[in-house]
């Protein structure tokens, strides 16, 4: 078969099932619009930004506290009015948003891994192996997130030195943002093994006697993976959001690197004083991510949930 | 008039919710950082002696306007220009009910000297105390000093018995060799502390037995303190009624608490003195990766000085409520003199300096900055780090609450390329600032500056964590202590004070305005050296 006669991907995307329930909802089409053109902009930050915040060089401390450009006393160069270091808050906001996209996406992906792996293994071998993990799931589950990212965060804190400790701070919101996720992950994944490990086409792959790694790679993890993929976006949400929370708390990211949470906490300090902006910008960019993250996940839940079509 | 039974029974159900715990007597009350200790020899920090000063005394104490008080001591006179004899107050009893005698000096004067109390200098070593009798004490130096007890407003009296019974030993500044002393206290002062948890919050009540009852208009009964870290937290505090003094207040609320109608903002300048301390003693610079310490040089210092725009940072993050420095003292210290100047903001002139140094390319270290210590700390260092950046010099903020952000940059760590203090000098006199802060700090002249066997020992410089050292500077504040005429002194005093900055021996920044917000109707005096004098307060009634 030539590329010419097969139809290209977007249109066979675009004619889906998916394709036809993304289209008939105008929020959702936002919401992806939105999401994209944020983590497109977030991403291309070192390019699209005006200044690089994390060049302490070009920071004036001149130019602190400016309000956005069309308030008064608003400079063009600053679109949204500047920190008070002087940084420019649309670039800030830029790579704060990348910081934050990176952990969020980061944490999800080694949550599923982990999620997925042990997930499979427990719904498909049952038994000890079974008991044991979902044991392990469920004392995981009864620690609320922000719980076990503080935990790690002191552990880490005590153990390491300070300047280690700063170098590892986004390893640290990883680590502790995907030890949250991963057991919603592994939950989904064994029940639906379950169900997928009696069906006919398993039992023939025994019969023809492929292993047990084979099966569950080859033929269960792909008919497990609709739900995972739920999981994984409205999770991706709640990744950021911690991030976000963690550094609020001032135990995220260092002072100095800008992502979503620290921002938000420095404009916190300037609430009481009118320059709103510091707040007001950075927070509302946290909330339209999130908002659009989960209104995708929810359109994929509804394409992918056969009980709803 | 309608009578509505159902709405007025929520009306009384509600006001019978309204926590009638704030009226008149519970002063409830905010900092950024708790007290580090209840034991007042273990760390000299403001904030923690001036609470301190509220449950324990000294022989004198400072007056609002900060004038010398007695307090434990009545009276005072000089023997002879060595041998000074003061009359103790007979009515005085700690707050276990023990009186107090001047045994209970005797022993103050040995603990504050052994182990590693950080108040030291407040009484030589070779000092004698003699109990002349249960109410006289004498002090026999072996050198005439005019300003003996001029520091001793914060050096406060221990009970020797209870020290004894509870078994609290010398003063130590380890964390994990905590004393009785640490979380109880049994001082003379107004206040007696009720609970205490570290970080969280302290409950103090009003000392029925205070020997200075009726002295003071004071009429609070308990006191609350809960340490708030968040300025916009605290601000918000005040504004909804749920504190009735907060301190600091971050200099861009100042307005907003002025337009509040439930409180009102007190400020002025303080003493205080904020300075960057530059690591000059270490062979290896922390953070930089060099084999060589660059801060030794003399020109790098200059520098480094010169790349700071201080006038920026004055109006722009502290918006004009600060004074720039160009001394170590403040207005109003003795010695303190406006012929010194600033060396000059110069990016051009701080760039040459490095190249002619070597390093022209700039160079790398660890820039210790607390976030809940000082006025817009946080702020501040963001702003130096950036501007230093300008002449290529990599200052690497490191951002850190009080109690860890001390614990790097005191004896014994020491880790810090630069670091951001305040200095108050005790006595208000430039002589404990020359003795603490500039004097080298080693056990002798031939043993090594921070020598890790002698740390110890160190008195003179005892806060002089940067190592700055020059024995022209020992031997003139040596003179300066001894020296009775007042004339004299005070030129040895500007001698000393042209050959630091000649030195860049520190680089000072400028003395903040302290802002304290207030609730309606509190009234309070505020002091230029940030000491809460709770004996001052009066609540409504």
């Amino acid at each position: 078969m030539t590329p010419e006669q097969r139809p290209n991907l977007f249109l066979r995307a675009y004619d889906s099932d998916a394709g036809y329930k993304f289209r008939r909802s105008p929020l959702t089409v936002l919401a992806g619009l939105i999401l994209v053109l944020m983590i497109g902009a977030a991403m291309l930050a070192p390019w699209i930004a005006p200044f690089d915040p994390f060049d302490k060089a070009s920071i004036d401390l001149f130019n602190a506290l400016i309000p956005p450009a069309w308030q008064s006393g608003g400079d063009p160069a600053f679109l949204l009015g500047t920190d008070d270091q002087g940084r420019d808050l649309f670039s800030t906001i830029l790579y704060g948003t990348r910081t934050s996209v990176f952990v969020g996406a980061i944490s999800v992906a080694l949550a599923v891994c982990a999620g997925v792996t042990f997930g499979l293994i427990a719904g498909y071998f049952g038994g000890l192996v079974d008991a044991v993990i979902m044991r392990i799931v469920d004392i995981q589950m009864t620690f609320p997130a922000i719980m076990v990212a503080l935990l790690i965060d002191g552990v880490t804190r005590s153990f390491m030195t300070r300047d280690q400790h700063s170098e590892m701070a986004i390893v640290v919101i990883i680590i502790a943002m995907a030890l949250s996720i991963w057991p919603q992950v592994a939950r989904t994944v064994r029940a639906s093994t379950m169900v997928e490990k009696s069906r006919e086409y398993v039992l023939a792959a025994q019969v023809i006697g492929r292993g047990s790694g084979a099966i569950l790679a080859r033929h269960i993890l792909p008919n497990v993976m609709g739900p995972v993929l739920v999981i994984a976006t409205i999770n991706l949400g709640v990744a950021i959001l911690g991030e976000a929370t963690l550094s609020f708390l001032g135990l995220g990211i260092p002072a100095g690197e800008p992502s979503l949470g620290t921002l938000i906490r420095i404009g916190n300090d300037f609430i009481f004083s009118g320059e709103r902006w510091m707040l007001i910008y950075p927070g509302l960019t946290l909330a339209l991510l999130v908002l659009s993250v989960n209104l995708l996940g929810d359109w994929l839940r509804d394409v992918l949930d056969p009980k709803l079509r | 008039m309608t009578h509505k039974p159902l709405s007025s029974l929520c009306l009384v159900t509600a006001l019978a919710l309204v926590p009638f715990a704030s009226s008149a007597q519970t002063l409830r009350f905010a900092a950024q950082g708790d007290a580090v200790t209840m034991d007042p020899y273990v760390v000299e920090e403001v904030f923690t002696s001036g609470f301190l000063g509220n449950v324990y005394e000294g022989l004198i104490r400072r007056a609002p306007d900060l004038s010398i008080q007695p307090a434990l001591a009545e009276s005072w006179e000089l023997l002879s220009p060595t041998h000074w004899r003061f009359h103790l107050r007979k009515d005085v009893t700690f707050h276990d009910g023990t009186p107090f005698t001047a045994d209970d000096v005797i022993y103050s004067a040995e603990r504050v000297r052994a182990g590693a109390s950080d108040f030291k200098n407040r009484l030589a070593a070779d000092t004698e105390v003699v109990a002349v009798d249960d109410h006289t004490v004498d002090f026999i130096t072996t050198e005439p000093n005019p300003i003996l007890h001029y520091t001793w407003a914060n050096w406060y009296i221990m009970n020797r018995d209870w020290a004894e019974a509870n078994n609290i030993g010398n003063a130590d500044k380890a964390a994990a060799e905590e004393s009785y002393a640490t979380l109880h206290e049994n001082g003379t002062g107004p206040f007696r502390v009720e609970t205490r948890e570290p970080g969280v919050k302290t409950t103090l009540t009003a000392y029925d037995g205070w020997w200075g009852k009726g002295s003071v208009p004071m009429n609070i009964s308990d006191v609350e303190y809960t340490p708030v870290p968040n300025a916009a937290t605290r601000v918000a505090a005040l504004l909804s009624e749920q504190l009735d003094v907060v301190f600091p207040i971050s200099v861009q609320d100042i307005a907003r608490i002025e337009a509040a109608p439930n409180a009102g903002i007190k400020a002025g300048p303080e003493v205080r003195t904020m300075y960057l301390t530059m690591n000059q003693w270490r062979d290896t610079l922390p953070g930089s990766g060099l084999e060589e310490n660059p801060l030794k040089d003399r020109r790098v210092r200059e520098a480094i000085y010169r790349a700071i725009d201080i006038e920026t940072i004055h109006a722009r993050i502290l918006r004009g409520r600060a004074t720039p420095a160009a001394l170590m003292v403040a207005p109003g210290v003795n010695g303190y003199s406006d012929t010194f100047k600033r060396y000059d903001y110069d990016v051009e002139r701080s760039k040459e300096l490095l190249a002619e140094a070597g390093y022209a390319d700039g160079f790398s270290f660890t820039f210790q900055c607390s976030n809940n210590m000082y006025v817009n700390d946080e702020a501040i260092c963001l702003a130096v780090s950036n501007m230093l950046a300008k002449v290529g010099i990599d200052a690497q903020a490191n951002v850190q609450a009080k109690a860890q952000y001390l614990e790097a940059i005191l004896a014994p760590n020491m880790d810090f390329g630069m670091a951001m203090l305040g200095t108050t000098p005790a006595s208000l006199d430039s002589h404990i600032a020359l003795y603490s802060l500039h004097m080298c700090p080693r056990a002798d002249e031939n043993s090594a500056i921070w020598a890790p066997e002698d740390q110890g020992q160190i008195i003179a410089g005892k806060s002089n964590f940067g190592g700055y050292c020059n024995p022209e500077i020992d031997r003139l504040a040596n003179e300066i202590l001894i020296e009775t005429d007042e004339d004299k002194r005070n030129a040895l005093i500007n001698e000393a004070w042209t050959i630091t900055t000649e030195d860049v021996a520190y680089l000072p920044l400028h003395q903040t305005w302290a802002a304290w917000g207030i609730r309606d109707k509190v009234d309070l005096q505020i002091r230029a050296d940030n000491v809460f004098d709770w004996r001052y307060v009066v609540m409504p009634e």
